[in-house]
């Protein structure tokens, strides 16, 4: 377990070095570079190569690569080119914000969507099973943040019954007016796992209960507790390594949520940065998300190996 | 090819050939033809998603308004407005000519990509499957790479750093289908590739190139093909997603993600205007993955 | 069959020494090699032009992996085959080409080894298509040989493969491997997958053909009592390794290594003399990965000593009879082992 443990560790290491020339050689094709964006067009020369040094954009690429990745490593992702702030305050801050729907909308997606599909497996077949499929299908075709303008349409503007914009007073939602701030935003970031989850869960349950010896469970009458424990052993390591997958596009598409509902987390910053085309923000948010992606990850496979012993190799 | 067979020391009257043709040389695509025409929900969708199309392309004879022309004094009308059916948006531009334009750009960014990274992540996935060994570990350990970005996140990082408009669109959204197409395909070609009849023909002395047209490429396309198309619906809601975010076509062009955002202000006072652009991207999407649904059926290819 | 010893003395056709494949096991935190599956170990022995020479063995002993290696379809670690007197793949030698031209093969299963996508007379066409015949020829050739496994041209040609029986699959499949017309063609299990009856049919298929295109076979089987039917010599394996070689009769009726005779007695037979005491093999293989030292047969030999464990018995010519070899101890005198030289009690 162990060794394994250290293998997917160890895989991991490649992966972000990739991630990183990626996002590195990204910048290297923005058009205009850094000391472009700092100083009027009509500067003197000696006053540019002066900033550019300072920048180290004199040197050859793998060298400023090399020390961009050296910053990188310590958490030095840069400073606005907009607020002059760090951007790894600013990121730390919108991240908590961005968690803050995130993680209930992960549980929240998470419980439909096992709910549902197991739901729709057990009564397979009938009006409820073909509902749900139908709704399946329609619920991968809506650009959710599209949801998330009929729902402000609907609850904010015809029914005046929660706020559409921002998370009222900043900080850990402890007041009900806080609390009312998340609603709207959490349903519709749920949307994104709880499809991809309830079709996996009910192909996965319709698959255990095709098995013999659960027929012959229910035969007994000795249906709910075992076989639910049995479905729940069997499908849970296949659900769990989706949900870590599903966490990931959760974090990403929260960018469109943020937009839509004016949410202030690491969304609503990268959007910010692309309007103000504010190159260290929007370079050290993508880095941290991807790396956020990688080790959640390598996460799930070592929590799925524990689960289930055969899927170390 | 199937003549001249008949055309040989064995002389057979062709009429007799005909018919043994007609009744067991019917191939796999006919048969998979008829199923795809026994299934009415498809074709059903399939029309739909024609109408679709055509209304794009037919866009200037399906309306008389040019959809960049704006007026202060139509703006945001309600639909049922005489002379604009559907309204207007927010500097008084007919919501329907914007809509059946709008279908140009969106489908564009929706097939393009997908077509681009079909034939990119495609040919690279099929030489990793077909090559194997080294060639297929850098192959595919470089697309893990890629892997670790969430796919909306890596359209976004390509888009939002390179700047907006269609061309870096196309391009994000191209970058983004790579690599679960060179999955895909690296799959199904390491698992033809071991099959016998391959061998066999291996073993027949054929030339590696013959080998992957006659032997490797018609049984791999179709199953790549099938996933490809249930990329479009992903694509045409990621491109939406990026015009949303103001990062994909560029105003004033009409494109359904970015009339959603143009109109997003205008929820407050018309919000069924404000939702219509969704209910496009909505439609054609799920078209999309309903037919994409009903060719993998009748195909009956599992991924 | 009678006149199989007269060949033996000319040059051999296809001459195999010291053929080997190992292939790795990997495992562990870096995917490191653990070990090696010795498939196929110093194998040798030669075919000769128009014979038909059985590879007899219990499955797993490497049976498949020679015939691939002839094919050159896995790359052997070392060894060297020699075809009509040249080497394959060395200097001035015949060609990877050349050999493929020379040397065909059927496979056990008929429907994998037809591309599910072509019609099966476009499968026999692609052979001689490959090989440069313009795509009109090449579809005659292949009528022709559809007609000659008894598959009528017009009726099955434009067939996909989904649409005939086993049998008549596996006659294509015959049909694919002549289309360019070799000299040798490999059977790996050919008719193994199919009926009684229908194999009868192919088998019988397989002999007229032979004599038609002057064919040298080597037919590979587990199917002692078909091996017998059809060969002139016996090659039998065990783990990678050749342990007795010789005229089919000879080996039928005089048996000297003892796995081949537990083999032999592990056969139905209606002949109630031929019943023998014979204690019948017992127990698995041992494990392919780290073969027993010495003689691999050993763990489970009934007469198993020292010497068996310690050298390695090398695959000699018997007493008696050149053409009848054996890789055991027992066997050969002079090797240390209590009953040299005896071929063991009767
Ligand atoms: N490509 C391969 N990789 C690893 N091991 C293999 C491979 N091919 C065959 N083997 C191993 O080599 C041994 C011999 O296999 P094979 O030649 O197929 O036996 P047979 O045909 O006599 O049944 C077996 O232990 C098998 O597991
Ligand atoms: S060498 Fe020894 S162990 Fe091997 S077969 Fe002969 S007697 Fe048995
Ligand atoms: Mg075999």
């Amino acid at each position: 377990m162990l060794a394994y443990t250290l293998r997917r560790l160890l895989y991991g290491v490649p992966i972000l070095l990739g991630v990183s020339v990626i996002v590195f050689a990204l910048i290297q094709f923005a058009p205009g570079d850094a000391a472009s964006l700092l100083i009027p067009p009509e500067a003197p020369k000696e006053v540019v190569d002066q900033v550019r040094a300072k920048l180290g954009l004199d040197k050859p690429v793998y060298v400023q690569y090399v020390l961009w990745l050296g910053r990188l490593v310590r958490g030095d992702l840069g400073v606005s080119i907009v607020t002059n702030m760090p951007v790894a305050s600013e990121l730390s801050n919108a991240l908590g914000n961005t968690l803050m729907l995130a993680i209930p909308a992960a549980l929240l997606g998470f419980t439909l969507g096992v709910g549902l599909g197991a739901l729709a497996a057990f009564h397979r077949g009938t009006v409820l099973d073909r509902l749900f499929s139908a709704t399946a299908i329609a619920g991968v075709s809506l650009p959710h943040y599209w949801v998330g303008i009929v729902l402000v349409a609907m609850f904010a503007v015809v029914f005046n019954a929660l706020p559409a914009q921002g998370m009222g007073a900043p900080g850990f939602p402890r007041t009900w007016a806080q609390i009312r701030h998340l609603i709207l935003p959490v349903i519709t970031l749920s949307l994104i796992p709880m499809g991809v989850v309830s079709r996996l869960v009910r192909a996965n349950v319709l698959e255990i209960l095709s098995h013999e010896f659960v027929g012959s469970l229910r035969a007994k009458g000795l249906f709910r507790r075992r076989v639910l424990r049995h479905i729940m052993k069997n499908a849970a390591p296949s659900a769990l390594a989706l949900m870590g997958l599903q966490f990931g596009y959760l974090l990403a598409g929260s960018i469109l949520v943020e937009t839509v509902f004016n949410w202030p987390g690491s969304g609503g910053l990268l959007n910010l940065a692309i309007f103000r085309r504010d190159i260290p923000v929007l370079s050290g948010t993508i880095v941290t998300i991807a790396a956020i992606f990688v080790v959640i990850n390598i996460a799930v496979d070592v929590l799925q190996a524990l689960i289930d012993p055969r899927i170390r190799r | 090819m199937v003549s001249t067979s008949s055309e040989t020391l064995l002389t057979l009257p062709t009429p007799d050939a005909a018919l043994t043709r007609a009744r067991h040389g019917r191939g796999y695509w006919k048969n998979v033809w008829r199923r795809l025409a026994e299934d009415r929900i498809t074709i059903a969708v399939m029309l739909v998603l024609i109408a679709i199309i055509l209304s794009a392309v037919l866009a200037p004879y399906l309306t008389p308004h040019d959809p960049m022309k704006t007026s202060v004094f139509a703006r945001l009308k309600p639909i049922g407005t005489a002379g604009h059916w559907l309204g207007t948006d927010e500097i008084g531009r007919d919501l329907w000519a914007r809509m059946v334009y709008g279908g140009r750009l969106s489908l564009l960014c929706g097939v393009l990509p997908v077509a681009l990274a079909l034939v990119v992540g495609g040919t690279l996935g099929v030489v990793a499957g077909y090559a194997g060994g080294v060639v297929n570990s850098a192959i595919m350990r470089s697309i893990d790479v890629l892997y670790a970005f969430p796919s909306i996140l890596l359209a976004i990082a390509i888009c939002g750093i390179l700047g907006s408009g269609i061309r870096n669109t196309i391009l994000a959204l191209s970058v983004t289908f790579i690599p679960p197409l060179v999955r895909i395909s690296e799959a199904v070609t390491t698992q033809v590739r071991s099959l016998d009849f391959v061998e066999a023909a291996r073993a027949s002395g054929s030339g590696t190139a013959l080998l992957l047209r006659y032997h490797v490429l018609n049984n791999v396309l179709g199953p790549i093909l099938v996933y490809a198309t249930s990329l479009i619906s992903i694509s045409i809601i990621l491109a939406s997603g990026l015009s949303f975010l103001g990062l994909g076509v560029s105003p004033p062009n009409p494109e359904w993600g970015l009339m959603l955002n143009n109109l997003r202000p205008a929820i407050w006072v018309n919000p069924v205007v404000a939702a219509l652009p969704g209910v496009m991207i909505f439609l054609t999407s799920m078209c999309f993955n309903l037919t994409s649904d009903g060719i993998r059926q009748a195909m009956d290819v599992r991924l | 069959m009678s006149g199989a010893s007269s060949r033996l003395s000319g040059p051999p056709l296809l001459s195999v020494r010291r053929l080997t494949k190992h292939f790795p096991v990997r495992g562990g935190i870096f995917k490191r090699t653990h070990g090696v599956v010795q498939a196929v170990d110093a194998v040798s022995f030669d075919v000769q032009p128009g014979e038909t020479l059985g590879i007899v063995g219990e499955s797993g002993c490497g049976k498949s992996t020679t015939a691939r290696l002839l094919m050159r379809l896995t790359e052997p670690d070392s060894g060297e085959v020699m075809f009509d007197g040249e080497q394959i793949g060395g200097r001035g030698g015949p060609s990877l080409r050349t050999l493929r031209r020379n040397i065909q093969m059927v496979f056990q299963d008929s429907y994998a080894s037809l591309n599910p996508r072509l019609p099966v007379g476009m499968s026999v066409a692609y052979g001689p298509f490959a090989h440069g015949l313009r795509r009109a020829e090449a579809l005659d050739r292949a009528a022709t040989l559809l007609e000659a496994v008894g598959l009528e041209p017009a009726l099955y040609a434009d067939r996909y493969p989904h649409e005939l029986s086993g049998g008549q699959r596996q006659r294509v499949n015959v049909a694919r491997a002549l289309a360019i017309e070799p000299r040798v063609v490999i059977l790996d299990e050919a008719v193994s997958a199919l009926d009684k009856s229908v194999a009868a049919q192919v088998l019988n298929l397989l002999v007229e053909l032979k004599e038609r295109f002057r064919l040298t076979y080597l037919f590979i089987s587990h199917d002692l009592g078909v091996v017998r039917y059809l060969s002139d010599r016996v090659l039998v394996m065990y783990l990678g390794k050749v342990v007795e070689v010789g005229p089919v009769a000879e080996v039928w009726e005089h048996p000297r290594h003892p796995y081949t005779r537990a083999l032999l007695a592990a056969m139905p037979t209606m002949d109630p003399s031929r019943r023998t005491t014979e204690a019948l093999l017992t127990g698995d293989p041992p494990n392919p990965i780290n073969p027993p030292s010495g003689c691999r047969f050993r763990t489970r030999c009934r007469f198993a000593e020292d010497v068996c464990a310690r050298h390695e018995p090398p695959l000699q010519s018997s007493a008696d009879l050149r053409d009848h070899a054996i890789a055991c101890h027992m066997v050969h005198a002079g090797t240390g082992h209590s009953l040299a030289g005896t071929s063991g009690p009767a």
